[in-house]
């Protein structure tokens, strides 16, 4: 294979590998069958697990050394409310926390704006001043979990208070291990919740790469995030290439903000959704891993291993589950959940059966993480690396699926005259993205409608469809509790010093030159609220209205 | 209340006093034509005021709804109560469309401004007779001016706005633009050129080749508009997104209005557009009677089935009657 | 002269508030174009008044108005008076994830028809052509 090092015989390459996996620490199971029969942590040739273009794996054993992180999101209500969830997860085996935004949060709205009424806590918890923040990590020590928050648009913020709270809880911010989702250019192609244009909100993330790069070395500033690309109805092959394509938009942005490719690239991750269809989702693991190596060792001259490998979080897909038949939904996501992985992840949420429905209920939930608990326990996925590989079939998926990928690459430079970032905006502005995304939503429809597709529960083997379901219901008093919370804040903050951080900010941000993480982290001290300084920052960068494209 | 049950007359007064829920409704009469139609038409003809009617057109992807937005702020800021047609192309399988102008300009109108979706619908003519219809009703509800906005890519549509005063023709950088457009026919109608997303690179370009081609045809000739007067188009540049190059193509529009005026140009376009609504009015007219005959004559049990005499009769027997 | 005849279907299609899933959206923007309707596509983050506003304005027979976020029996609601405070009688239609015990409640408020996570194209399609008609 032409990546061999072109010194290295397959023997070379399979001593160093067993090196590397001889050094490496392992967990202290069996390696075995059920029926107890030893197996090797690898079959098949090179390049190995661990070894570049790392489609096998990014380390020697996978697994063998420590199973992925079983990361469950939740956050709903108050923040009170996902508090006590958090430490349940913690109780439960779970070993990192992940937190969803509501709506108007994650807009950049407070809770007491005209936007946010009939949202509040509804799909998530709402964060409008450091105070909720916490409130949401209350009893929780921020020096020893790792967290994820999936907030895109106003993440500085999110950011800003997260490590406001540990300064007030005594916790280094050098400490702070965790991801900040911060991948807007997803949001312009899938998801849809930005604040500002592309340029100002790509500077923002410039200054959050750079802050985070000398400041907070366990935290990783962006997860770069297919997941809502396929929840928005695209290919597997377009979920792969346009989350890698926005990778290397990211590099070259933070690239052009002066930084060192191998000072921030390691810290980069990826999130990517894991389908029904076993065989391309295994591909479009394995390829995402070689192409990423392969881009930036050879695009973007990255000169350090770390700076290679793709890691990424893997969820199962939302947008697979039906609302007939709910309880068959565990199945599918049994089936996602073991791609994922089988195809290497990093980490991994499992989601609800009931979410076609509704927000999870505790029940639900716990089910859901017990589904990634057999996976992991009880299949024996992890006593093996990259298990399917070799296979002629799993080989040519990976293949195929990098060729498409290349496909996209090659219209994105075309767009943006030889740099992705470029091809990206303007794939963004002239509705490349969404429409390619849209196509294909629609094109899948039809064949489920024509029955050319089969979902089972849906469109075939329909009966047993049961309308008496446990759903989990948002105490409406939430807005009301909320307003009430974000009232007293307001009343009990210093104004004057609130108004001078904000102006501060304003300056900032007028600035081209000045960094905004630490002003924005004054203003979070102040108790300005997410509204206050997305306003602020708005009033400088102006607001993004999109344009529709069905 | 229910304003499909209102009269044509209560509709009418209504929309005259400003009722725009009512203009909707006389709007989507108008689109469906018969003789409702031709009672809207009869009702409003008197009230017209001489509404401003601009065409604005270009390639898909120009711009043309940002840009038709920014124009109508530019508009209402003067002092002016602009109205809006946008024309989006019908799917010619199910002859249902997905107007999505309203959206692109949304962010950009001042609220409250009336804009209309209108999907073509494929009937022959039918877009002819339905445009200059719905221009007057808006022009009788006050609204001054209206703005035309086509997609410029079939025959029809292109006719629709070099029908108005002025055409504005939207391209963008790049020689393909200024090359399809030529290809089109919208050389050929522009009063007003506007280079939308003029912050692009190759903008000066565009700029140039657009010039150049003016230039070759006034050497030619070419350059007597369709309605034998001569008008230089003054090409501006614009940046939709942003608002830049609005006030000039108002300007620029305006300016265009003030020579028609000045040259006598106006009533010989007003003339030429009474003259194609009439023809196209006609054409129906006669066509519907000329299906009437066919599906009254059986054409096989004809004593002489010969194609020619037999037409011949049925037109003589159409213009007998009155 | 023959009458009218083009009574086309025209419906506006929103998604209210914040919530910016517009997958399904955009998919039923196209079903109801593949079944003959006109559709005014307004897409994400309106309001109750821009919609009435486009309603009036584009004569529509229809709302249909799309729900991720948990907030319809809020926002559904809310539709529905906005257009009988303006008078306007057109019917609401909710697609989206909307549990099925909620389907009464939004009836209840004057919802024409609610469609849950997997209604099929027919089913869109029936919804809309039936509640335009019993409207009338």
């Amino acid at each position: 294979m032409e990546e061999n090092r072109t010194d290295e015989t397959p023997d070379d390459a399979r001593a160093r590998w067993q090196a590397a996996y001889d050094s490496s620490r392992l967990r202290d199971v069996p390696f075995e069958t059920m029926s107890g029969v030893e197996v090797e942590p690898v079959y098949g040739d090179a390049p190995y697990p661990g070894q570049y273009p790392y489609t096998r794996g990014l380390h020697p054993g996978v697994y063998r050394g420590r199973l992925w992180t079983m990361r469950m999101f939740a956050g709903f209500g108050t923040a009170e409310d996902t508090n006590a969830r958090f430490k349940d997860i913690l109780r439960n085996g779970g070993d990192g926390l992940s937190t969803a935004f509501d709506m108007p949060t994650l807009m950049g709205y407070d809770s007491d704006s005209d936007w946010a009424e009939g949202e509040v806590g509804r799909a998530g918890v709402a964060v409008d001043t450091l105070a909720d923040m916490e409130d949401l990590f209350a009893d929780i020590n921020l020096g020893e979990v790792s967290t994820s928050m999936t907030i895109n648009g106003p993440a500085n913020v999110a950011l800003a208070q997260y490590i406001a709270v540990a300064e007030k809880t005594a916790v280094d911010r050098a400490k702070l291990s965790g991801t900040i989702q911060n991948d807007i250019l997803k949001e312009y192609q899938a998801q849809k919740e930005y604040i500002y244009p592309p340029r100002p909100s790509m500077r923002i993330i410039t200054d959050m790469m750079k802050y985070t790069t000398a400041e907070m070395p366990r935290w990783h500033p962006i997860s770069i995030s297919g997941y809502h690309i396929r929840e928005a109805g695209s290919t597997a092959a377009q979920e792969l290439a346009f989350t890698l394509a926005n990778g290397f938009a990211y590099v070259e942005a933070a690239v052009a903000a002066g930084l060192d490719v191998d000072d921030f690239a390691k810290r980069l991750s990826f999130f990517f959704n894991s389908h029904s269809d076993f065989f391309e989702e295994l591909g479009k693991f394995r390829a995402a891993r070689r192409i990423w190596a392969r881009w930036m060792k050879n695009h973007y001259g990255a000169a350090q291993e770390k700076s290679w490998q793709c890691r990424f979080h893997t969820q199962t897909a939302g947008v697979s589950l039906t609302a007939q038949q709910p309880e068959i939904n565990i199945a599918r996501v049994a089936l996602q959940a073991f791609a994922g992985a089988a195809g290497g992840t990093q980490s991994l949420h499992t989601d609800s059966y009931d979410e076609a429905h509704a927000l999870p209920t505790e029940d639900a939930a716990r089910i859901a993480l017990r589904t990634q608990q057999i996976v992991a326990y009880e299949t024996g996925v992890a006593n093996v690396a990259d298990p399917f590989g070799g296979a002629p079939f799993i080989e040519w998926m990976t293949d195929e699926m990098e060729r498409q990928a290349e496909a996209v690459f090659a219209h994105l430079l075309d767009l943006g005259n030889g740099s992705i970032l470029e091809g990206c905006y303007e794939g963004v502005e002239n509705g490349y993205f969404v429409g390619e995304i849209a196509d294909a939503a629609y094109r899948y429809e039809r064949e489920v409608n024509a029955g050319r597709r089969i979902i089972v529960g849906v469109n075939r083997f329909t009966d047993g469809d049961d309308e008496n379901r446990q759903l989990l219901r948002i105490d409406p008093t939430v807005e009301e509790l909320q307003l009430k919370r974000l009232g007293e804040v307001k009343q009990s903050r210093n104004s004057d010093a609130v108004a001078a951080a904000l102006a501060d900010l304003k300056a900032a941000a007028e600035s081209p030159d000045a960094n905004l993480m630490p002003p924005t982290i004054e203003a979070v001290k102040t108790y300005a609220t997410e509204g206050e300084i997305t306003s602020t920052l708005a009033g400088v960068f102006g607001r993004y209205v999109e344009q529709a494209i069905v | 209340m229910n304003y499909r049950t209102l009269s044509v007359p209560d509709l009418v007064d209504k929309a005259k006093a400003g009722d725009n829920r009512a203009v909707g409704r006389l709007l989507t009469l108008v689109e469906r034509g018969g003789t409702v139609a031709d009672e809207i038409a009869e009702l409003t003809h008197p009230l017209r005021g001489n509404a401003h009617v601009v065409g604005v057109t270009g390639p898909p992807g120009a711009g043309k709804s940002t840009l038709v937005g920014r124009l109508v702020a530019e508009w209402v800021e003067r002092g002016h109560r602009p109205a809006v047609l946008a024309i989006d192309p019908s799917s010619p399988i199910s002859g249902g469309a997905i107007l999505g102008d309203r959206i692109r300009m949304d962010d950009v109108v001042p609220e409250g401004t009336f804009v209309r979706s209108m999907a073509t619908r494929g009937h022959q003519g039918g877009l002819a007779l339905a445009v200059p219809g719905a221009v007057r009703v808006l022009d009788a509800a006050g609204f001054s001016p209206v703005i035309v906005e086509t997609v410029g890519v079939g025959q029809v549509e292109v006719d629709v706005v070099a029908a108005a005063d002025p055409a504005v023709v939207v391209t963008t950088p790049g020689m393909g633009d200024a090359v399809q457009a030529n290809k089109a026919g919208l050389l050929e109608v522009a009063d007003v050129f506007v280079i939308n997303k003029a912050d692009r690179p190759g903008a000066s370009d565009t700029r140039r080749d657009l010039q150049l081609m003016l230039d070759l045809a006034h050497v030619t000739g070419q350059d007597i508009d369709q309605y034998g007067t001569y008008f230089r188009p003054e090409v501006v540049m614009s940046t939709a997104t942003s608002g830049e190059g609005a006030p000039a193509t108002v300007d620029e529009i305006h300016a265009h209005m003030d020579h028609l005026n000045a040259s006598g140009g106006l009533n010989r376009r007003r003339a030429l557009r009474i003259r194609a609504e009439v023809r196209s009015r006609a054409e129906q007219i006669l066509l519907s009677r000329l299906e009437d005959e066919l599906e009254g004559t059986d054409l096989l049990e004809a004593a002489d089935p010969n194609p020619v005499a037999t037409a011949e009769s049925i037109v003589d027997r159409i213009a007998g009657e009155s | 002269m023959t009458a009218g005849a083009d009574h086309r279907i025209r419906v506006v299609l929103a998604k209210l508030g914040l919530d910016g899933h517009d997958r399904g959206l955009k998919v039923v923007a196209r079903i109801l174009r593949d079944a003959g309707m006109e559709v005014i596509y307004l897409g994400l983050r309106q309001t109750t008044s821009s919609i009435i506003a486009a309603v009036e304005q584009e004569d529509a027979d229809a709302v249909g108005l799309s729900m991720h976020n948990a907030g319809h029996l809020t926002l559904g609601p809310k539709m529905v008076n906005a257009l009988r405070a303006g008078d306007i009688n057109v019917p609401v239609i909710i697609g989206g994830i909307i549990p099925p015990e909620d389907e009464e409640e939004l009836r209840n408020a004057g919802v024409a028809a609610v469609l849950g996570p997997g209604a099929s194209a027919e089913e869109v399609v029936e919804a809309v052509r039936q509640s335009v008609a019993s409207a009338a």
